[in-house]
């Protein structure tokens, strides 16, 4: 304690107020429904002339592979995954964070979540929203997407319901279906609150519609309190499933580096991990551009720093797994894979994904970086890009070197590669900015009830009886 | 416009610990018809307003599981059925490989009937035509206030009582709240040129762009590019080849599957043919079966069924003659197999398209069987 400065002192013998400077109720109102109310900063027409720029970018670069086909991206045989399937793992991931912190958190009644959940979630539907384009523009002829739906159709063929792409579909529309709704119904009573302070007219038309008429009565909370457990419990396998079936499109390949029974919790770990990496980022850059300091205080983002600490560790363990597993099995292609990796062509990209997953998160130990905003900001930065090379590393390089030596290929991302990463990001940043200047970021309905007071005798449980 | 009429008695209190201990007294007191009402769930008005547990979680575990159920028949009909389909040397019905989606089903059938079901049978919302909406009430519970209502409804109900009731219970204000139907004649709004109007141009606008989009967008690039792909059409003409066909005649000698030519060209040589060739299969049930059948469809028009001659076409047609003379009865069997391979005399056709080889051999036995029937002690019994 004594190397901290003061005002850094922090007793963990003690739970930190969730909120602080306990606000009064009338307060959390006005201060997080002030972003939507309010014309909004020059900052925030700065941010979103960048991301605008960025997903016109991709536009363009999305315009030009489906006008001609994706023979505009450097894929070819046999790397026929490349920068489209990285993106697609990459954001499915993502979202993973946001759905564990809103769903999992929940069921541990871990209540500093409260803060954070309604951006966290949001983050998963955008997340899922950019990753579900990746497959489709993958296809090369996206109308064509129906196919793997199984409807009837005039060839009287069904779906291959043996496939793990198949499963995927089913999967991640299950996951953005599910996330959706949580999302919608601990949206209601906020939005019923919006409908009833608002003075606009039409705003209230707009509140009053999404709102659909809540009267914050209580024989209406019996029931939604009760509907929003059990959504936490669907939502929590689900999160877990989703990122299984994921690897499943690897692990159930014969390809050597992707047919390993790790895969499905390794993918999951490296999810909430890549995720905590992107929520620690939008929150950074939330609390900072509508000064919810004191909502999303430093208590949280140490908190969710802990969690990434932790997930790296799982990731790493899983760094390590793969090459002994390699070695242990006498499989010459398996291990000729991992040396591949290590030292081949994408090596630049290896290391610097194990610099940024394994050894950089080291210096979340110390509580200092922990609670030091900046750096942690940087960090949050340093995992978004170790994450995304992870998965572009385990295609790629698992691809260019497959069991035919005659069909090696060098893979060369070409621009269009690159403007389709761009325009994913900035279509990512464009929906949150969006989402923070029209809905509230913060869920008050839930923010209410963790204040000091909320409840007769101080009682505080997390359930509702 | 209908009169205003009390929907209920508001009253706003200003802590969480009063409106519990109000909501305490009013179900206390017998009230069945009220709400207590605040922006967020408070601890133990559950039981201070003694509601029952609710139900829901039923819905969740009924739907949920068949979503799972709807799922394994889904993949058994679609796979194993409809259109049975081998893949990767599994079995029709591979149930470990829809375990996942078993799992994903029961997750989306619980999660939307739960939320439809809340919302639409517990809650009946939407609705935003509440007595309670824009009233002052209703703002100050939104913001930072908590308010019970009872409803005019309720038997105990009575407006000045209850009123006091309150304000011995310590609320901060009570309101009066007046339910103002809306006179709304459906008939009217349906026959308003406006929304006639409306629906028009939708019926207008939406047929408009499906024909664009099926019948024009479908027909330029990139939605055609598969069908202006380069490559050589079947009847197209090939400037590569000399002959400027596109398409090419087979390598010389090849056969078409199941065509092979019979080791004896019985054509070519037929005495040696009905010399030679020998019924290679046995007269088993199968092939009896075999051959009636085929005798009955291919032969017993002209022939009759008995093959005596006595037929369906006698007299429309050069009569055949009985194939139980004596001389047909000695003939070897390779004679009949050339008759039906290559017809008979210009007058009987033949029937080497329609009869595979073997089956021609199972008419034989057949024919064999139709003579011993009819003349147990032939020459051919010696
Ligand atoms: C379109 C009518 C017709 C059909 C069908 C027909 N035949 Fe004949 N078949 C004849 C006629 C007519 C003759 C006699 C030809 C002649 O004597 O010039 C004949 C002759 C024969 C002979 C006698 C050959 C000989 O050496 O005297 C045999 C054996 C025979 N048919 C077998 C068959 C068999 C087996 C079938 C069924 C696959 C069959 N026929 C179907 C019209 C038919």
């Amino acid at each position: 304690m004594s190397s901290a400065t003061t005002e850094e002192v922090i007793d963990y013998s003690v739970t930190p107020p969730l909120v602080e400077g306990n606000p009064s109720l009338a307060k959390i109102n006005d201060s997080i429904a002030l972003p939507t109310e309010r014309w909004p900063s020059k900052k925030y027409f700065a941010a979103l002339s960048v991301t605008l720029t960025m997903l016109l970018i991709g536009v363009v670069a999305l315009g030009y592979t489906l006008y001609y086909g994706i023979g505009m991206w450097g894929n070819n045989i046999p790397v026929g995954w490349a920068f489209d399937i990285t993106n697609f793992v990459f954001w499915i991931g993502i979202g993973h964070a946001g759905t564990l912190i809103s769903a999992i958190l929940f069921l541990f009644r871990q209540r500093w979540r409260t803060g954070i959940a309604r951006a966290a979630e949001a983050m998963t539907i955008f997340a899922v929203m950019c990753a579900g384009i990746f497959p489709l523009i993958h296809l090369g002829r996206p109308w064509y997407a129906l196919f793997i739906i199984p409807v009837p159709n005039q060839h009287g063929l069904w779906v291959n319901w043996n496939s793990p792409l198949v499963w995927d579909v089913f999967a991640v529309s299950t996951y953005f279906t599910v996330s959706l709704m949580f999302w919608y119904i601990g949206l209601i009573p906020d939005l019923a609150m919006m409908r009833d302070r608002t003075t606009s007219k039409v705003k209230k038309m707009i509140y009053s519609i999404l709102s659909l008429g809540w009267r914050h009565a209580n024989r209406q909370w019996q029931h939604y309190e009760k509907v929003y457990v059990i959504l936490a419990g669907l939502a929590t396998p689900l999160v877990l499933s989703v990122h299984s079936i994921v690897s499943f499109d690897f692990a159930v390949s014969i390809l050597p580096g992707w047919h390993t029974t790790i895969f499905p919790p390794y993918f999951v770990a490296g999810a909430i991990f890549s995720g905590f990496g992107m929520v620690l980022t939008v929150l950074i850059i939330i609390r900072k551009v509508f000064n919810l300091e004191y909502i999303i205080t430093k208590d949280h983002l140490d908190k969710m720093a802990k969690v990434t600490l932790l997930t790296s560790m799982m990731v790493a363990y899983a760094y390590l797994m793969e090459p002994f597993i390699a070695w242990y099995s006498g499989s010459p292609f398996d291990w000729y894979t991992v040396v591949a990796r290590a030292t081949g062509h994408y090596a630049i990209g290896f290391w610097v994904m194990i610099a940024c997953n394994v050894l950089i998160p080291q210096l979340l130990w110390s509580k200092k970086v922990r609670r030091n905003v900046a750096v942690l900001f940087v960090i949050s930065l340093l995992i978004n890009v170790g994450m995304w090379l992870e998965r572009y590393i385990i295609i790629v390089t698992s691809l260019y070197r497959d069991f035919l030596p005659s069909s090696w290929h060098i893979y060369t991302p070409t621009i269009f590669d690159f403007g389709i990463l761009i325009g994913v990001f900035g279509l990512f940043f464009t929906l949150v900015l969006l989402f923070s200047r029209t809905l509230p970021v913060v869920s008050m309905s839930e923010l209410k009830g963790v204040t000091e007071g909320a409840h007769p005798h101080h009682n505080f449980g997390a359930g509702h009886e | 416009m209908s009169e205003k009429r009390l929907y209920g008695l508001a009253a706003i209190f200003d802590t969480p610990e009063k409106v519990v201990a109000a909501a305490r007294a009013v179900a206390g007191r017998g009230f069945t018809k009220y709400d207590s009402y605040s922006s967020y769930p408070i601890h133990g008005i559950d039981s201070a307003m003694r509601l029952k547990r609710t139900r829901i979680p039923f819905v969740t575990l009924v739907a949920g599981l068949s979503g799972a159920v709807l799922l394994v028949l889904f993949t058994w009909w679609t796979n194993s059925v409809d259109f049975p389909l081998v893949i990767g040397g599994k079995p029709y019905f591979a149930w470990p490989d829809y375990v996942p989606l078993m799992f994903e089903m029961t997750v989306l059938f619980g999660a939307v009937s739960t939320v439809i079901a809340l919302l639409v049978v517990w809650l009946n919302l939407p609705r935003n035509s509440h007595p309670l909406h824009d009233t002052e009430f209703m703002k100050k519970v939104s913001k930072d206030r908590f308010g019970i209502c009872i409803e005019s409804d309720d038997p105990r109900f009575n407006e000045i009582e209850t009123r006091r009731f309150f304000e011995d219970l310590g609320a901060e204000s009570v309101d009066s709240i007046y339910d103002e139907p809306v006179d709304i004649s459906l008939r009217q709004k349906v026959l308003d040129p406006k929304f006639i109007a409306a629906i028009v141009v939708v019926a207008v606008v939406s047929s408009a762009t499906t024909y664009l989009a099926l019948n024009k967008m479908l027909l330029i690039r990139p939605w055609s590019s598969l069908n202006a792909q380069f490559k050589v059409n079947p009847e197209s003409r090939s400037t590569f080849y000399s002959d400027r066909f596109g398409m090419r005649p087979p390598v010389t000698g090849t056969v078409a599957r199941g065509h092979l030519p019979d080791p004896i060209t019985v054509s070519d040589n037929i005495a040696a043919a009905e010399k030679y060739l020998v019924n290679p299969l046995l007269p088993t049930p199968h092939v009896m079966q075999v051959g009636q059948r085929d005798f009955n469809t291919y032969c017993s028009p002209c022939h009759g069924y008995f093959a005596d001659g006595n037929s369906r076409l006698q007299g429309q047609f050069p009569s055949p003659p009985s194939l139980h003379t004596d001389s047909l009865r000695l003939a070897p069997d390779g004679l009949y197999y050339n008759v039906i391979t290559n017809g008979f005399q210009g007058v009987m056709p033949s029937y080497a398209r329609q009869i595979p080889r073997k089956e021609r051999w199972a008419i034989v036995w057949y024919i064999r069987a139709l003579q011993k029937a009819q003349n147990p002690n032939g020459p051919e019994a010696k």
